[in-house]
C-alpha cells in the first residue's frame, strides 16, 4: 500500500480515537452542570473522567503531531486558515483541563461551582467547534492559489452548524451513557434517562446531517464509486440504533460501546467520503490538499509508519490497562467532599 | 505593528509562560519519585507524607505545564505556517514522536498516580510517578532534538522549494539538541530543588514540621548541588558547540566585535552597539575566552564585525541574557553547595539567616531558566533555523495584525489570570504544610463502591 494511503488511514484513526474518548469528557464536561443534584454527584461525575481524561486529550496532540509530520502542508494551511477557531478550541481546552484539576483544590461552594460552571462551558465549546471544523472541511474551504478567502463567520454556514450541533449532540449522549455505565444509584438512573431522551434529537440531527451532506458536500462520490464503501455509514446508523435498544433495556456498558461504534464509523464515514483529500477546496479541486500535493517524503512516511506501529498498540495497550484499574463504579453516596488529591 | 512581530511576540509570551511551569515538573517529578520509592523501601511513614505534600504542589504545576503545552505545537501552524511547509517533512516528525512516545505515558500515568493511591500495589504506584518523571524528561527530549535541529540543522536536503529529511539517525543524534537536552533538563532539576529548599525554608524558620523539612531540604540539597554542578558542566561544552556551529550566537554572547586569536576573557564588558565595539572591557583572564569557545587558548574567535549587520542577533539582550544566566548559575551552584554543607549537619534551623536567604533566592533558577532560553532563540536570529530561513520569512500569510493582536491579548489576559490562580493556590498550599495522615484520612482515600455491573 502507498504510504500516504496508510498514513491517511492513520489520521483517520487518530481523530476517530481521540473524538471516541475525549467525546464522553467532553460530554461530562457539558453534563456535570446540569445533571448533578449537588455537589457530590458533580464530583463524581468528575471523577469518573478523572484518570483518564488526560490520556484522551493527548490523542487529539498525537492527531496534530501527525498531521504536522506527514502532511506538513495540510498542518500548516489548515491551522492558519482556521487561526480563530482553533484558538477558541485552544483557550477552550486550556480552561476544561485547568477546571478539572483546580476544581477540587479549594474548599467552598462558589469556588467549584464557578470551576464546574468554567468546565460546562469549556467542554461545550471545543465539541461545537470541532463539528464547525469538521462540517467545513467535509464542504471544502474557499481556498485558491492566492490562498483563503474565509473567517470564522463563514465557517458559521448551515452545514458547518449542523455538523456542528451533531458533534455536540453525539458527545452530550456519549457523556451521559458514560455516567450511566460509570456511577451508581439515582445519578446513573438520570444519566441513562437523558441519554434515552436527548437520543430522539441526535438521531433527527443524524439524518438531516446525512441527507444536507448530499447537497453541501462531494462526500457520496466515493461511496457510489464503491458501493460497498457504503457499509461504514451503515454501520454508523446500525450502531446510533443500538444505543438506544441497549439503553432502553437498561445496559449501559452495551449502550456505551454502541456510541463509541457511532463515533468511530461517523468520523470514519465523512473521512472516507474525503479521500483522497485532506481538506478539499469550494473554489476548484484543482487547489484541493490532498494526501498526495501535501504529504511528507516517503522516507519521513517510513519512518513515521514504524514509530505509529510500534507505539501506538503500546499506548492502546497501557490505557486500556489504565480504564481496567479505575473500572469500579463510583457512588456519589461516598464521595468525602475532601478527596485525597483532588 | 505587523504580523510578524505581533507573532513573534505571541511565541515568546506563550513559550516563556509554558516554561515557568515545565522545568519544576522535570524537577519535582524526580524528588517526588524518590520520596515515594524511600516511602516504600523504609514504611517510614514520613516520606509518604512528603510524597503527599510535594506531590500536590508539584500536580498544580503539571496541571498547567501540560494545557500550556497545546498552545505551542498549534501555534506552528497557526502563525507559522510557512516555517510548518518548510521543515515539516523533518521538524514535525519529533514533536509527533514526542506525542506518541512520551506524552501518552505521562498524561495516562498521572491519572493512574493521582487516582491509584488503592487501587495498585504500593510499588506499582511509586513506579507510576517514576514512569512520569521519565517520560517529562523524555519528552524534554524530542522536544529539545526538535529545537536543536533549528539551531543546527542536519540530515536534510533541500528539495521540492522545503528542506525533507534523509537521515533520521543524524536527527536524533545531533549533538546540539543532546546539550540543550542535558542542559535544560538539569536546570529543571536545579529549579526543583531550590524549590523545595526554599518552601522547606519557610517552615523551619517557624520550627514547623522540623523533621518533616529537614529531610526534605536535605534531599533537596543533594539533589541541587550535583544538578546544579551538571549544569555547569553541560553548559560549558554546550558553549563550544555554539562557537562552532553558530559563532554570531557566541560572538554577541560575549560581545566579541574583533575577531581575534588567543582572545581574552574579560568579567567586565559593557557593549556599545551602535559603535560596534565595547566601551569597557576589564579584569581579563588572558586567552580566556578562547578557552571558553573551543576549550584551545590560542583559538580563533569570530568577531560580530566578521559578519552583515543583518546577519547579527540583537547583541545587547544576548550579551546580557548570557551574562546573567552564567553569574545565576554560578551563584546558584554556591548556595547549592553551602545547603548540602548545612544540611549535613543536624543543626539548619539554627542558621535562620541562611534560611531566609534559601526562601528569597527561588525565584532565581526560574530566571536563569527563562533567561537561557533567550540567549537560544533571540541569539538564533535573525535566522528560524540558523542559516537555513529566516524567522521574517516563516510567518504565516493568511492571518491578519487584527487577528494576531486579538489572540495576543487573549493569551495575556488568560495567562495572567492562570498566574494569578496558579500563584494563590501554591502559596496556599505552601504554607499550609503537610497534612497528619490519620487513620480516618487514610480511609478516606478509599473510594467505594463494590458494586460491579
Amino acid at each position: 500500500m502507498e504510504l500516504q494511503i496508510i498514513w491517511f488511514i492513520l489520521w483517520a484513526v487518530l481523530w476517530a480515537v481521540y473524538f471516541m474518548l475525549d467525546g464522553f469528557d467532553l460530554g461530562v464536561g457539558i453534563l456535570q452542570k446540569f445533571l448533578g443534584r449537588n455537589e457530590a454527584e458533580r464530583g463524581a461525575m468528575i471523577k469518573s473522567i478523572g484518570p483518564v481524561w488526560d490520556g484522551n486529550e493527548v490523542w487529539l496532540l498525537t492527531a496534530g503531531g501527525a498531521t504536522f509530520a506527514a502532511f506538513p502542508t495540510t498542518y500548516a494551511l489548515m491551522f492558519s486558515y482556521l487561526y480563530t477557531a482553533l484558538l477558541l478550541i485552544l483557550f477552550s481546552l486550556i480552561v476544561r483541563g485547568v477546571s478539572v484539576e483546580l476544581r477540587g483544590k479549594e474548599e467552598g461552594a462558589a469556588w467549584r461551582s464557578r470551576w464546574e460552571t468554567a468546565f460546562c462551558i469549556s467542554s461545550f465549546l471545543p465539541a461545537l467547534l470541532f463539528g464547525v471544523a469538521f462540517g467545513n472541511i467535509f464542504k471544502g474551504l474557499p481556498m485558491d492559489a492566492e490562498g483563503y478567502h474565509g473567517n470564522l463567520f463563514t465557517l458559521l454556514n448551515p452545514y458547518g452548524l449542523l455538523t456542528g450541533v451533531f458533534f455536540v449532540l453525539l458527545f452530550i449522549t456519549h457523556g451521559a451513557l458514560w455516567i450511566s455505565y460509570k456511577t451508581a444509584g439515582s445519578l446513573s438512573k438520570r444519566a441513562s434517562n437523558l441519554a434515552n431522551k436527548i437520543w430522539y434529537p441526535l438521531l433527527v440531527t443524524a439524518v438531516l446531517f446525512l441527507v444536507h451532506t448530499w447537497f453541501a458536500t462531494h462526500l457520496y462520490a466515493n461511496f457510489l464509486d464503491v458501493p460497498v464503501l457504503f457499509v461504514v455509514p451503515v454501520l454508523a446508523v446500525l450502531a446510533l440504533l443500538g444505543i438506544k435498544i441497549f439503553s432502553v433495556k437498561g445496559a449501559s456498558l452495551k449502550a456505551f460501546a454502541a456510541s463509541c461504534i457511532t463515533i468511530l464509523m461517523v468520523t470514519f464515514t465523512g473521512v472516507t467520503g474525503l479521500f483522497p483529500n485532506l481538506i478539499p477546496s469550494s473554489i476548484d479541486p484543482k487547489y484541493s490538499l490532498t494526501i498526495y500535493n501535501s504529504s511528507s517524503s516517503p522516507y519521513t512516511l517510513k519512518i513515521m509508519t514504524v514509530v505509529a506501529l510500534v507505539f501506538v498498540p503500546a499506548v492502546i495497550a497501557y490505557q486500556a490497562w489504565n480504564y481496567w484499574v479505575f473500572r469500579k463504579k463510583i457512588d456519589p453516596n461516598d464521595m468525602t467532599g475532601k478527596g485525597e488529591m483532588y | 505593528m505587523d504580523t510578524l512581530t505581533l507573532s513573534r511576540l505571541q511565541f515568546a509570551v506563550t513559550a516563556g509562560f509554558h516554561f515557568i511551569f515545565v522545568p519544576l515538573t522535570l524537577g519535582l517529578s524526580v524528588l517526588v519519585a524518590i520520596m515515594e520509592s524511600k516511602y516504600v523501601s523504609t514504611g517510614d511513614e514520613m516520606y509518604l507524607r512528603m510524597t503527599k505534600f510535594w506531590g500536590k504542589l508539584f500536580l498544580f504545576n503539571f496541571a498547567l505545564g501540560i494545557v500550556t503545552g497545546i498552545t505551542l505545537e498549534f501555534q506552528f501552524g497557526m502563525n507559522w505556517a510557512e516555517y510548518s511547509k518548510f521543515v515539516g517533512d523533518i521538524f514535525g516528525a519529533p514533536l509527533a514522536i514526542e506525542a506518541t512516545l512520551a506524552f501518552f505515558l505521562e498524561s495516562t500515568f498521572i491519572g493512574l498516580w493521582i487516582f491509584g493511591w488503592d487501587k495498585i500495589s504500593k510499588k506499582l504506584h511509586a513506579a507510576a510517578i517514576w514512569i512520569v518523571a521519565i517520560a517529562s524528561s523524555l519528552s524534554a527530549l524530542w522536544i529539545l532534538l526538535a529545537n536543536g535541529w533549528m539551531q543546527k540543522p542536519v540530515g536534510y536536503v533541500l528539495r521540492n522549494g522545503r528542506a525533507e529529511m534523509v537521515d533520521f539517525s543524524a536527527l536524533v543524534t545531533n549533538s546540539y539538541g543532546w546539550y540543550k537536552f542535558f542542559h535544560t533538563v538539569l536546570a529543571g532539576y536545579v529549579v526543583a530543588a531550590f524549590f523545595v529548599m526554599g518552601i522547606s525554608a519557610y517552615h523551619l524558620l517557624r520550627r514547623n514540621e522540623v523533621r518533616f523539612f529537614k529531610a526534605s531540604f536535605r534531599m533537596a540539597a543533594a539533589f541541587g548541588l550535583v544538578t546544579s554542578v551538571l549544569v555547569f558542566i553541560t553548559g560549558d561544552f554546550h558553549a563550544i558547540k555554539i562557537a562552532t556551529t553558530q559563532p554570531t550566537k557566541f560572538a554577541a554572547m560575549e560581545a566579541v566585535w574583533e575577531t581575534q586569536k588567543a582572545a581574552p576573557y574579560n568579567l567586565l564588558v559593557v557593549p556599545d552597539t551602535a559603535n560596534e565595539k565595547n566601551v569597557v572591557e576589564a579584569i581579563g583572564i588572558p586567552r580566556g575566552l578562547s578557552l571558553l569557545a573551543f576549550h584551545d587558548g590560542n583559538a580563533e574567535v569570530k568577531g560580530l564585525k566578521d559578519f552583515p549587520k543583518e546577519l547579527r542577533p540583537p547583541v545587547m539582550t544576548t550579551f546580557l541574557s548570557f551574562r546573567f544566566m552564567a553569574a545565576l548559575g554560578m551563584l546558584l551552584m554556591l548556595l547549592s553547595l553551602i545547603a548540602w554543607l548545612l544540611s549535613r549537619k543536624d543543626t539548619l534551623e539554627s542558621y535562620p539567616m541562611f534560611l531566609k536567604l534559601m526562601l528569597i533566592v527561588l525565584p532565581l533558577p526560574y530566571i536563569a531558566n527563562q533567561i537561557g532560553w533567550i540567549v537560544a532563540e533571540v541569539g538564533r536570529q535573525p535566522w528560524i533555523v540558523y542559516g537555513l530561513l529566516k524567522t521574517s520569512d516563516a510567518v504565516s500569510k493568511a492571518i491578519t495584525p487584527m487577528q494576531v493582536a486579538g489572540s495576543l491579548a487573549g493569551f495575556t489576559l488568560l495567562y495572567g489570570f492562570l498566574a494569578v490562580v496558579d500563584i494563590y493556590l501554591l502559596t496556599k498550599n505552601a504554607k499550609k504544610g503537610p497534612e497528619v495522615l490519620s487513620p480516618i484520612m487514610a480511609k478516606k482515600t478509599t473510594i467505594s463502591g463494590n458494586q460491579e455491573a
